[in-house]
């Protein structure tokens, strides 16, 4: 942020974050003009006239307007959090992470016989595993291709250009997609793995789009390092490319999966259920598994259902919902940071 | 010249390249930036498809396999039969786009789109009026004002709330936005359309002021200095130069917001209802577009009903004004770009 | 390949003409920019003996995009031999170094024209794979760029890829003491590459190039990123390189190329190779008056 030192009285308020190095120059300028004028006559760069000062106090209500301004979105995103741990609070109990939900608002007291989320807690956590096995391959596969193999071409643009589109598809037209095609098409009905992979296709633009930054972020030094010592492309790509763009890549597709985890809409029409009362885990011999082709709630779905229930207690389930959902995207989102920042120079 | 022994073998063969494995392996990775391309087609000609079936009764699968399966049967008379309920006319395209009623499932059945569209119009209007003064004026503030420190903090502050999944919003009007309109206009309902234009207004605050800011501060120092030379104050600077110089940016990040606001979903449909509904009143309940295809999905409307088959009209009506919209802020970016070339 | 010996041929006979083009220039006080670049299109190459010529470039091009990059270059570079290839920046001297490894086919808009042979094989050629050629060709960078990864691991690296399946300690220790870094780094081999010093990273990349045993070294300014004590080892390193490889050194610094080579090429503005030669006579007496007035500093 390099600004001409125009100080020009009241306009550097202080909420200028190079307001310091401002003032000194402006000041240097000021106290130059004084020696050089003696003292005693005016300062000729004094702020004079109706018109500054008019401008400045129309200056000093612009910034107080932007300021307010930014501070909208911010106490909204803390009202927003705090009605929902206020509305939550005393209704997320272990018996809440540990049983299936209930119609009756009874059970979910904390006396109660117990209800919650759990169902559609493990069937949130298989749907986010299944959908982050499938966009890592296939993201970082597309990524790979566009940044590492394709030439700058007609057809590597259109892909590209094909991938921003599809980043402003709204998820529920992705919806209808996966209803058409892996629910009735391919015939996986309404099951965890038709909820996947509508999943995959709806966040592996973003996907795609994050792991290409990290691969271009890769020094091209290294990739002529290892062409230098003759190197295949795919050589370079497995040895060089991969290893160094990985905590990138790993960091953007959590946090994409961190936005699936929240979708809803793509949910409700592929068919997923609002509510079950059973985990989609079947016992093999004895070994939990996860049974992909079975139905499956998951937590957005489950809160969604809470809240349409006419019942004013149900709100509160459904915030104690809410807090559960939020506690897993914000540990995913730490993952994140975390692994950035680990391997961040 | 050196004899021919002498001549450097410089083929795959002579140096033993596993050159199958980089063709299998560029192969694979080349389908899978294919799948992209696979998925917007697939979308088309599922809209297209289903948006068929809502008109014409049949899909074109539906009628294909209709009349192959009376042709393979024998019976040419089935085939017929098929072709012509395929054919026949279930909704005109003039009834939907114009039509001022919706009632695809509950009799009398009136097929008109322009109630859902109303809907989804009012969340537009209503949230574009919070989010774009608030974004612009908040990415003006990030941009122009803020020190690098307040930015680094506001800035991934703001996009959490993008990151909220709108579910969340939508309990959020329901249990705190639309009981405070309540307390003001006692008659307001559970559902209105002013509570759910609020919680998307906020939502799409951070697209506003993130692309916005982007924009401005890729305005170069060169055009405020020259500002500043003439003896203009920060404020104009502001909003003479770097406003106008990232005019086009700016209104992409308006258009992008407003395509969002469109497809937004869960947190209108919690907030204004499920009436189609034509009103200018914001305290009235309504139903968007969106709305209106999670009602159908939470309904149990059996496949191939006409129910089921005006989720993929309403679809694709969807599908085409967010990509018109994507597109025309993409072609606006594109020329912006060029301004400083 | 008599033709292009031939077109050689003809242009050092163009020689005189070229001289008389010069002369007048000195004559002008203020010379012509233009006039003097088409007076120069005479390259005075000192052609060497068929039997030791390792790469042979004939007229080579490289355009990237509409621009000329490379004006056609004509030369032969001698086996076991260190040659320097000097000039201003934007001369073209690094792109003529990356033609030689085919480092240009990364760059998308980069076209190459005429040929470039490597013992008599045209590398341009449709069979010819630029990985392989690459096994024959190593290649040291402007900047220090180890991999990530152990001392031990980068050197062994090529070795790895290239299917070498011998007693890789030896061959580890064996480039790294080529390299002059073995005393320095035989303690510490499973340390991260990273953590050497700039010019330990630049020799452990010279490790890395020898280590697969190339017959030819391009070095692309590897010095110039380094402190004068560890470009001092570098340049005794080169120097011992060329008992046992073709070394080709791209430069920016006279001095140096003065110091280390035994033959001289200098490339101009323009992408043009001006001068081929012995590096003393080069800097004792160029022909040609452009690189006299470049090496004695009235120009570039």
């Amino acid at each position: 942020m390099t600004r001409l030192p125009f100080g020009l009285g009241g306009t550097d308020d202080g909420r200028d974050g190079d307001g310091d190095g401002d003032g000194v120059r402006t000041d240097s300028l000021r106290t130059g003009s004084v020696r050089t004028d003696g003292g005693e006559t005016p300062n000729p760069f004094a702020n004079v006239g109706d018109d500054i000062a008019r401008k400045q106090l129309l200056g000093r209500v612009f910034v107080g307007i932007c300021g307010a301004s930014t501070l909208v979105g911010i106490v909204a995103l803390f009202v927003l959090l705090g009605d929902v741990l206020y509305e939550a609070w005393g209704w997320v109990t272990l018996d809440f992470l540990t049983y299936p939900p209930s119609r009756f608002i009874e059970n979910y007291y904390p006396d109660g016989r117990g209800a919650g989320i759990y169902p559609a807690l493990v069937g949130s956590i298989l749907l986010i595993a299944l959908t982050a096995v499938f966009t890592m391959f296939l993201g970082v596969g597309a990524a790979i291709y566009l940044e590492e193999y394709a030439p700058e071409s007609r057809l590597k643009s259109f892909i590209e250009a094909n991938i921003a589109n599809l980043a402003g598809v709204p998820s529920i037209v992705y919806g209808l997609l996966g209803l058409a095609v892996f629910v009735r098409f391919v015939g996986l009905g309404e099951s965890l793995l038709a909820g996947a992979l509508t999943l995959t296709l709806l966040i592996l633009p973003i996907v795609i789009v994050s792991a290409q930054e990290a691969l271009r972020a890769v020094p091209d030094s290294q990739r002529h390092a290892a062409y230098g010592v003759g190197a295949t492309d795919w050589e370079v790509v497995r040895d060089v490319v991969l290893p160094a763009a990985l905590p990138g890549i790993m960091t953007g597709t959590i946090l994409s999966l961190s936005r699936a985890i929240g979708e809803t809409a793509p949910l409700i029409m592929i068919g997923a259920a609002t509510s079950m009362f059973r985990a989609p885990i079947e016992d093999v011999s004895g070994i939990p598994v996860p049974d992909l082709f079975g139905p499956f709630a998951a937590m957005p779905m489950q809160i969604f259902d809470w809240a349409r229930l006419p019942e004013g207690d149900f709100q509160h389930v459904a915030a104690a919902g809410i807090v559960v959902l939020l506690t897993i995207l914000l540990l995913m989102n730490a993952t994140a940071i975390l692994i950035r920042n680990k391997y961040e120079k | 010249m050196s004899g021919s022994s002498d001549v450097a073998d410089l083929t795959r063969a002579g140096s033993d390249i596993p050159a199958g494995r980089n063709l299998a392996v560029r192969g694979v990775f080349f389908a899978c930036a294919l799948l992209t391309v696979l998925t917007t087609f697939g979308i088309v000609v599922v809209l297209f498809d289903g948006a068929l079936g809502f008109f014409r009764e049949e899909t074109l699968f539906g009628l294909l396999s209709g009349v192959l399966g009376g042709v393979l049967a024998g019976s040419p008379a089935e085939a017929w039969a098929a072709l012509r309920t395929g054919l026949g006319t279930q909704v005109t395209v003039r009834e939907f786009l114009f039509g001022v009623e919706w009632s695809p499932i509950i009799r009398p059945r009136s097929y008109g789109v322009l109630p859902l569209l109303w809907g989804t119009m009012l969340i537009v209007v209503g949230s574009a009026l919070i989010a774009i003064p608030v974004g612009t004026a908040t990415a003006i503030y990030l941009s122009e004002y803020a020190d690098r420190r307040v930015r680094k903090v506001v800035k991934p502050t703001l996009e959490v709330l993008a990151g909220v999944p709108t579910i969340v919003y939508g309990f959020f009007a329901l249990s705190f936005i639309t009981p405070i309109i309540q307390r003001f206009f006692p008659g307001t309902g559970t559902f209105n359309v002013a509570a759910g234009a609020i919680v998307v207004g906020v939502m799409i605050i951070p697209m506003v002021s993130s692309l916005s800011e982007d924009a401005m501060s890729a305005v170069p120092d060169e055009l405020r200095n020259a500002a500043y030379g003439l003896g203009a104050t920060k404020f104009e600077v502001s909003t003479d130069v770097v406003v106008p110089a990232s005019l086009s940016g700016v209104m992409a990040s308006y258009i992008l917001a407003i395509s969002r606001a469109i497809g937004e979903t869960m947190a209108v449909t919690l907030a204004v209802g499920m009436q189609p509904n034509i009103t200018l009143n914001p305290l009235e309940q309504a139903q968007t577009m969106t709305a209106y295809m999670v009602q159908i999905g939470i309904s149990d409307v059996s496949v191939g009903s006409i129910g089921y088959q005006s989720l993929f009209a309403v679809g694709l009506l969807l599908f085409v004004m967010t990509l018109g919209m994507n597109l025309l802020s993409l072609w606006i970016k594109g020329r912006y770009q060029e301004a400083y070339r | 390949m008599s033709d292009s010996y031939t077109v050689g041929d003809e242009r050092e006979n163009e020689q005189d003409g070229a001289a008389a083009d010069r002369a007048d220039g000195r004559n002008v006080s203020t010379p012509d920019p233009v006039d003097e670049t088409t007076g120069e299109t005479t390259p005075s190459i000192q052609h060497i003996a068929d039997a030791d010529t390792v790469i042979e470039a004939a007229d080579l091009t490289v355009h990237y995009g509409d621009v000329e990059a490379l004006k056609p270059v004509n030369v032969r570079l001698p086996a076991q031999e260190v040659t320097a290839i000097i000039g201003p920046s934007g001369c073209g001297k690094s792109t003529f170094l990356r033609c030689i490894n085919r480092m240009n086919d990364m760059v998308d808009a980069a076209r190459v024209g005429g040929e470039l042979r490597f013992r008599g094989k045209n590398v341009y050629d449709e069979d010819v794979d630029p990985v392989a050629l690459r096994r024959k060709i190593g290649m040291v960078f402007q900047k220090p760029n180890p991999f990530p990864k152990s001392i031990y691991d980068n050197v062994a690296y090529g070795l790895e890829i290239q299917g070498y399946d011998g007693d890789m300690d030896a061959r580890v220790e064996e480039a790294l003491r080529g390299a002059a870094l073995w005393d320095e780094v035989k303690d510490q081999l499973d340390e991260s590459g990273l953590d050497l010093s700039g010019g330990q990273q630049q020799r452990l990349c010279i490790a890395r190039a020898i280590a697969p045993d190339p017959e030819v070294i391009l070095m692309d300014e590897p010095a110039s990123a380094l402190d004068p004590v560890a470009t001092a080892k570098v340049e005794d390193l080169i120097d011992e390189l060329a008992e046992e490889y073709t070394v080709v050194i791209v430069t920016h610094n006279m001095q140096q190329a003065a110091r280390i080579s035994d033959k001289t090429a200098v490339f101009l503005t323009g992408g043009q190779l001006v001068e081929f030669g012995e590096t003393n006579r080069i800097f004792e007496n160029p022909e040609n008056q452009r690189v006299e007035d470049y090496i004695t500093g009235k120009f570039g």
